[in-house]
């Protein structure tokens, strides 16, 4: 609610106003009001099936939303075709034309704006110097990688130098490596052309990399529209808790709130665990303590911290830079605690079945409404 | 160090073993279409060639041999050039070429305009409506094509059904002569071939990736734009492989000339008909079948080139 009032004033570059998308009698998309201001790194983050992808086409023409308006830079564009609007998009699948070469392919949206040939000719140098493939005009998609094919897509979607660019699924297609490089290349580009972009991702880690914002969305609405780092550090439900990277979860009931410390009884945690929450709570209320994995500390006899616990290591998953360990409580629940690798392989301390106590500060952990 | 070049020895044994198993298999496969036109292809064109260099006879068969004895015992090799020289020499020959041309080509663009749509309908339609709306375009078939060219003579008749239809309505107040003219001769053979246009087209144009067409019209191609660039080259494939199947047979085709055609609609499918069967002229009849056969060699080979640059593009 905050931040459609905060965005009326400045007048966002897309409105999304109670749009809902039904295909039979399923809403792929469920009243969904959205607002995306100019210059963004917006993304959609959910599972398959949430109806981001639904939703970007909406963006694009390509559907019409049964219920709802989209406007683009004020002006209503809930029924203008795909080729009339000012919005290009970069297909997950690429779809780049198989008989044409990829000047062609970039030159083709030029071609429909009657543009010149020597600027078209002039656009496509352009446009191949930005994504770095110079030496491929001349070749057809079927003769490229992976890699160089989805530079053609990027590069094919920016010639028209739109106000908004749509990608669904920019990196799906591609190897890890490729992806982590390709990430800030498109963070780079983006910045540089000024162009909001709206990308849409299943992968959280791409979204948290990328994004300026995040939607999260589940079962055709939208969970939580944040900042990375805010969509990280307070979820508001368990659901984006969950979603975005590890979390522990414990269910509780409040039992006193001090000042802007909250009390939580724990079964299991076997504890009562503290909580920083400005909001004021009602006592008795069932609430979910939530915290993350890295923010757990190993405890050393003698160190005191509001949250404290111990179990035992039942499994550790080594990664290399960190490990994963499950520690075991008395309640039977599985505790997730990572911890750098810092020491060499010789000093490594911890093993199965050993017995820990971990810890965390009142700040370090988030309340969630059951 | 034995133990693994053994191994070595052992692997690259297998190896040549798999080798010669899948040679055995390719020539098993690639070898029974070679036997089987060798028989009945090549061994029968070969015939007709030999037949098409001899001199007709009133003999059965109603042609004498290459090698002949004269009565006084001296044996002679006789190959006649003559027929194909009369085929030069007589224009009625080149005047049946060109209008199996003109007959062949007018029908492919008719079966092209009006399978076109069709095929691109189906590849378009619901999943659930595509196959029974192919049965409908196979269904032809399953009749007789002797009956349903001699159904169009009840239709296309002086009192056929057309007429009798359009003089019930009042549009017309004389019976429309179609029957016996090269209209007829168009309207058969392209109902006849159609369906060999359609399925092709609709084979390549079911494959058309919609994302294609997405991305045209995300860059600003608007519908009519969107085909003359992206489906129509698309379709290209097909396009050729339905005019091949209908350009080719047409050329032969002798049943709907015979039957639907009058006098103005001559053919070298008829002709050959004629110089068989009523002049029972063996040796002229199988020249005609030689050039024809050259003629229709040309546009496929032409379609070979075609595929070949197509494969050297993908």
């Amino acid at each position: 609610m905050n931040n459609v009032v905060a965005n009326a004033e400045q007048k966002p570059l897309v409105r999304i106003q109670n749009v809902s998308k039904v295909f039979g009698s399923t809403y792929a998309v469920d009243n969904i009001s959205l607002d995306i201001d100019e210059k963004e790194f917006f993304s959609l983050l959910g599972s398959s099936g949430c109806g981001k992808t639904t939703l970007l086409r909406i963006l694009a023409g390509f559907e019409t939303p049964t219920e709802g308006r989209v406007y683009i830079d004020g002006k209503d564009v809930t029924d203008v075709p795909p080729y009339e609007r000012q919005v290009n998009m970069m297909f997950q699948s690429y779809a780049l034309f198989p008989h044409m070469t990829v000047a062609d392919n970039i030159a083709y949206g030029l071609k429909q704006d009657r543009m010149g040939k020597t600027q078209r000719a002039e656009r496509v140098r352009e446009m191949l110097a930005l994504v770095q493939i110079e030496k491929l005009g001349q070749r057809k998609p079927q003769q490229l990688s992976g890699g160089q094919r989805q530079r053609v897509a990027l590069a094919r979607a920016l010639a028209k130098l739109p106000k908004i660019l749509l990608l669904d699924e920019p990196l799906g297609a591609l190897d890890r490596k490729l992806r982590e490089q390709t990430q800030f290349e498109l963070v780079n580009l983006q910045e540089r052309l000024g162009i909001t972009f709206i990308v849409v991702t299943h992968d959280q880690e791409e979204a948290m990399t990328m994004s300026s914002r995040i939607a999260l969305m589940r079962e055709g609405r939208i969970e939580q529209v944040d900042s990375p780092r805010r969509m990280y550090e307070f979820p508001l439900s368990r659901y984006a808790a969950d979603f975005i990277g590890q979390v522990n979860l414990f269910e509780g009931i409040v039992s006193s709130q001090a000042g802007d410390q909250v009390l939580v009884d724990s079964e299991e945690a076997g504890a009562q665990l503290c909580v920083r929450h400005s909001q004021p709570m009602t006592m008795g209320m069932p609430v979910t303590v939530a915290v993350r994995p890295e923010k757990i500390r190993q405890l050393q006899s003698g160190d005191e911290l509001p949250n404290k616990m111990s179990g035992v290591i039942r499994e550790i998953a080594y990664l290399g830079d960190e490990s994963i360990y499950h520690v075991e409580l008395a309640s039977g629940k599985r505790v997730k605690y990572t911890q750098p690798n810092v020491q060499a392989l010789a000093e490594l301390p911890l093993t199965w079945g050993q017995t820990i106590a971990l810890g965390w500060q009142a700040d370090r952990c988030g309340l969630l409404a059951r | 160090m034995t133990g693994y070049s053994g191994g070595v020895t052992g692997t690259l044994t297998s190896l040549w073993a798999n080798l010669r198993r899948i040679r055995a298999g390719r020539w098993l496969v690639t070898g029974i279409p070679w036997l089987w036109l060798v028989i009945f292809f090549c061994l029968p064109f070969l015939f007709i060639l030999k037949i098409s260099l001899s001199e007709p006879a009133l003999a059965q068969p109603p042609y004498l041999g290459w090698i002949r004895e004269s009565a006084d015992g001296l044996v002679s090799i006789v190959v006649n050039f003559g027929n194909y020289w009369l085929l030069w020499e007589d224009t009625l020959y080149a005047s049946a070429l060109l209008g199996s041309l003109k007959v062949a080509s007018v029908s492919t663009i008719l079966c092209l305009l009006i399978g076109y749509p069709m095929a691109y309908a189906i590849a378009r339609a619901p999943t659930h409506l595509r196959m029974p709306l192919l049965m409908l375009v196979i269904l032809p078939f399953w009749t007789s094509f002797l009956i349903r060219v001699y159904a169009w003579m009840g239709i296309l008749n002086t009192n056929g059904i057309l007429n009798n239809a359009l003089l019930w309505l009042g549009v017309i107040d004389q019976p429309l002569e179609i029957m016996h003219t090269s209209l007829a001769v168009y309207i058969g053979v392209t109902y006849a071939y159609l369906p060999f246009m359609i399925l092709p087209l609709y084979a390549t144009l079911s494959r058309l990736d919609p994302a294609l067409l997405e991305a045209a019209a995300d860059l600003g191609a608007r519908p009519a734009r969107q085909f003359v660039t992206i489906t129509w080259p698309q379709s290209l494939p097909g396009v050729i492989a339905g005019a091949m199947l209908v350009f080719i047979p047409v050329m032969g085709e002798f049943v709907i000339p015979d039957l639907l055609g009058g006098p103005d609609s001559l053919m070298l499918g008829k002709l050959m008909w004629t110089e068989f069967f009523n002049n029972r002229d063996w040796p002229v009849a199988s020249a005609l079948a030689a050039v024809l056969l050259v003629v229709l060699i040309i546009p496929f080979l032409l379609l070979r080139r075609y595929e070949a640059r197509v494969e050297e593009a993908v």
